[in-house]
């Protein structure tokens, strides 16, 4: 029997699986009794759930992140909710400075067990204001757990798995993913802490690493690549703090090229980190080309039409590059 | 001057009748007296050229003409037009994600607008903005930006370079923001500044009752934001956003006074939109409740009210109105027309503006 399910379904769905089943989980952001502000990912949810779990909020993204984390310290596991990343900026001091360092600065003795769903949600002319995907940022912070599921059952098990993981954790979702179908498998609860990057496709020639759409992208990617004679191997990272660097390793061993590519800037970023971090532990020798990144154009998100096809990168520019890459030596 | 009120002398802090859509007070003709009738008719027309650009903009939506997101402010015409009466090119304005009407009240034109929205490099960005962040800065239009509140402290900050200036009768920060916004921490922060360091600076909080699907009684415990403005020892005045008269005696008070060393103003009107939150369609994200009380806020239509009270008071004709309304339609389908013949900006230009040419720099250069 089918089973298939979007992104965006099986996010709704890990908040159904955490509502039905922990009764100390609730979910508080703006734009949940609205059909339509967080996509098909909270639909009806306030209706079987009750108002007092799933919690509407004026808008005040510092104060409701704060309400998350003050409520997990307090026994419950909570769940906010920035329908857009670019609004959550004005929460980031609730979630650097007091979610990410509670455990540590208190030596070690309580952590806020809060979720923020961070959600990535640009194209449509919509602007420098409401487009940017600004997990590497977040990343970059020790004590905050970045989660960046691909696949609709990713989605479904790593937002559970975050929510329970007793950590805070920032889950970055994109709304380009939303629509992606997959076959569901059976619930698992799964360790957030054992969860790291995946090999998504096999390959032999280059190693193309992406994280959320861009995982989405290469996969697209490397069977466009496959067509020209290519084999890509195509590595999903998932979580990216703590990042857990072994599975690129290993496929960078094996094919000796690496395209890093990203959704977010290239300066301090994610792709340059996993350059780096690959190219620290990979001996020289085992290199076939230089690696290279793929990432958002250096500049603000533009409004006109004309503008925005040049901005965002698709599916054939990764093809191009990682062509550059495969083309000088096979 | 029985039409303005100052917020704390709203019993237990409740627009009352202000809010209710059934009270029959407010869709009658509005009181014009003393009014100059020069004036009045150059309102209606800013008026009516918002409202037929921003009808424009809803039909072109529909077609598909236009892709960007645009947050209509259909309903909500006075309120921009009886402030900028009192606003000069020095002042700085800034706006918010539904800022057309607050665009072109002080000296915007439909086209650069429609190029605007188009994403055509003649557009008043450039065609880097789009509808929700719009500029003008030679009539005083310093920008508007989508982020809830993000501009209210800005606005504080020009009050407080006007006030450095030294300029007697100073000019004037102004910002454009929503009841929502009245929930995000930087309003109390920027009242407080600007009150304790008399900033000349005049907060406009737009109350159509709603944030996106959320109305006020869901989001406050009390329908009058300017008891924030009182908790701040700043003067504050909540009127009636549909009535040109009410919006401009109270404006021109609190904007005399802030010019005189008077310190912040508050302004809160009372509207409602006509339009959803964002795009053509009246109601998509709230339902029938809103539904209802749409039909009643129709009446109390801020175009209409001012007509028949031109009329009424034998100010205007029929005839005359309807000449104006001509002409505005004319000139909004030839702005038209000549936005969409606009050149969309050169692919190459992506990267021209991310870091600003080096300049002399300083205020005077
Ligand atoms: C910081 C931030 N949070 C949330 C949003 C999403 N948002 C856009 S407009 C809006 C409603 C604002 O309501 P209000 O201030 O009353 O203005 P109105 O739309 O009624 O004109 C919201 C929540 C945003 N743009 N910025
Ligand atoms: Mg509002």
């Amino acid at each position: 029997m089918s089973n298939k399910m979007t992104f965006g379904k099986a996010i709704r769905d890990a908040h159904r699986y955490l509502l039905e089943n922990y009764p100390e989980v609730f979910v508080i952001g703006q734009g949940l009794w609205s059909p339509w502000y967080v996509g098909s990912s909270m639909t009806d949810l306030d209706k079987d759930f009750g108002t007092e779990r799933v919690i509407d909020t004026p808008v005040s993204e510092d104060c409701c992140t704060g309400v998350a984390i003050g409520a997990a310290l307090s026994g419950y596991k909570t769940l906010v909710i920035h329908p857009r990343m670019d609004f959550m900026i004005l929460a980031t001091n609730q979630i650097v400075n007091q979610a990410a360092k509670w455990s540590h600065m208190l030596g070690g003795q309580d952590s806020p067990s809060v979720t923020v769903r961070g959600i990535i949600n640009r194209g449509g002319q919509q602007g420098a204001q409401h487009s940017q995907a600004l997990h590497g940022w977040y990343a970059n912070i020790p004590g905050l757990k970045v989660v960046m599921p691909a696949t609709p059952n990713d989605a479904r098990e790593l937002l559970i798995s975050s929510v329970l993981s007793g950590t805070p954790v920032m889950f970055v979702e994109d709304r380009w993913l939303y629509d992606w179908e997959d076959e569901m498998l059976p619930i698992k609860e799964v360790d957030l802490s054992k969860q790291g990057p995946n090999v998504l496709k096999q390959g032999e020639h280059i190693t193309l690493v992406g994280s959320g759409y861009t995982t989405y992208q290469n996969t697209k990617a490397a069977k466009i690549l496959g067509g020209k004679g290519v084999s890509a191997e195509v590595v999903d990272l998932r979580v990216i703090n703590p990042l857990d660097i072994t599975e690129v390793l290993n496929s960078v061993e094996k094919t000796g090229r690496l395209l890093a590519v990203d959704s977010g800037w290239a300066n301090c970023g994610l792709a340059g980190e996993i350059i780096a971090a690959v190219s620290e532990k990979l001996p020289a020798t085992k290199w076939k080309e230089t690696p290279k990144r793929l990432t958002t154009v250096n500049s603000p998100a533009p409004t006109s039409g004309s503008l925005e096809d040049e901005f965002y990168f698709n599916e054939q520019d990764i093809v191009n590059k990682a062509l550059e890459i495969v083309r000088n030596n096979q | 001057m029985s039409t303005i009120t100052k917020s704390k002398d709203f019993k237990d802090y409740s627009l009352g009748s202000l809010e209710d859509p059934l009270n029959e007070k407010f869709k009658s003709s509005i009181n014009l007296d003393g009014e100059n009738k020069e004036q009045l008719l150059f309102d209606y027309k800013q008026m009516l050229l918002i409202r037929k650009t921003e009808e424009k903009i809803s039909e072109q939506l529909v077609a598909g003409e236009i892709k960007c997101p645009c947050h209509l402010a259909i309903g909500q015409e006075a309120i921009p037009v009886g402030i900028s009466r009192f606003l000069r090119k020095s002042d700085r304005v800034f706006g918010t994600h539904r800022s057309h009407g607050h665009f072109i009240a002080i000296g915007g034109t439909a086209e650069s607008l429609f190029a605007e929205v188009l994403g055509k490099a003649s557009g008043c960005s450039k065609g880097f903005g789009g509808s929700m962040h719009l500029y003008g800065k030679e009539f005083g239009f310093y920008g508007s930006v989508p982020i809830v509140g993000a501009t209210i402290s800005l606005a504080v900050g020009a009050g407080l370079a006007a006030q450095m200036d030294k300029k007697e009768n100073s000019d004037m920060g102004v910002c454009y923001f929503g009841d929502g916004a009245a929930e995000e921490g930087t309003l109390h922060e920027s009242l407080n500044f600007a009150s304790i360091f008399n900033i000349p600076v005049l907060f406009v909080c737009e109350n159509n009752l709603f944030s996106s699907h959320l109305h006020i009684s869901q989001r406050q415990p009390k329908s009058v934001v300017g008891r924030y403005a009182d908790a701040h020892d700043i003067l504050s005045y909540t009127v009636d956003g549909n009535d040109l008269v009410a919006v401009s005696q109270a404006a021109q008070a609190l904007i005399d006074n802030s010019r005189n060393g008077g310190g912040p103003g508050f302004l809160e009107v009372v509207t409602y939109r006509w339009k959803g939150h964002v795009g053509p369609q009246d109601d998509m994200d709230v339902g029938i409740k809103r539904g209802e009380a749409l039909n009643h806020w129709k009446k109390r239509d801020p175009i209409r009210r001012l007509s028949e009270g031109l009329i009424k008071s034998n100010l205007s004709t029929e005839g005359q109105l309807s000449a104006i309304q001509k002409e505005v339609d004319q000139s909004i389908q030839q702005d038209w027309e000549s936005a969409l013949q606009a050149p969309y900006p050169e692919k190459s230009t992506l990267l021209s503006a991310v870091y600003s040419q080096p300049s002399p720099g300083g205020k005077n250069v």
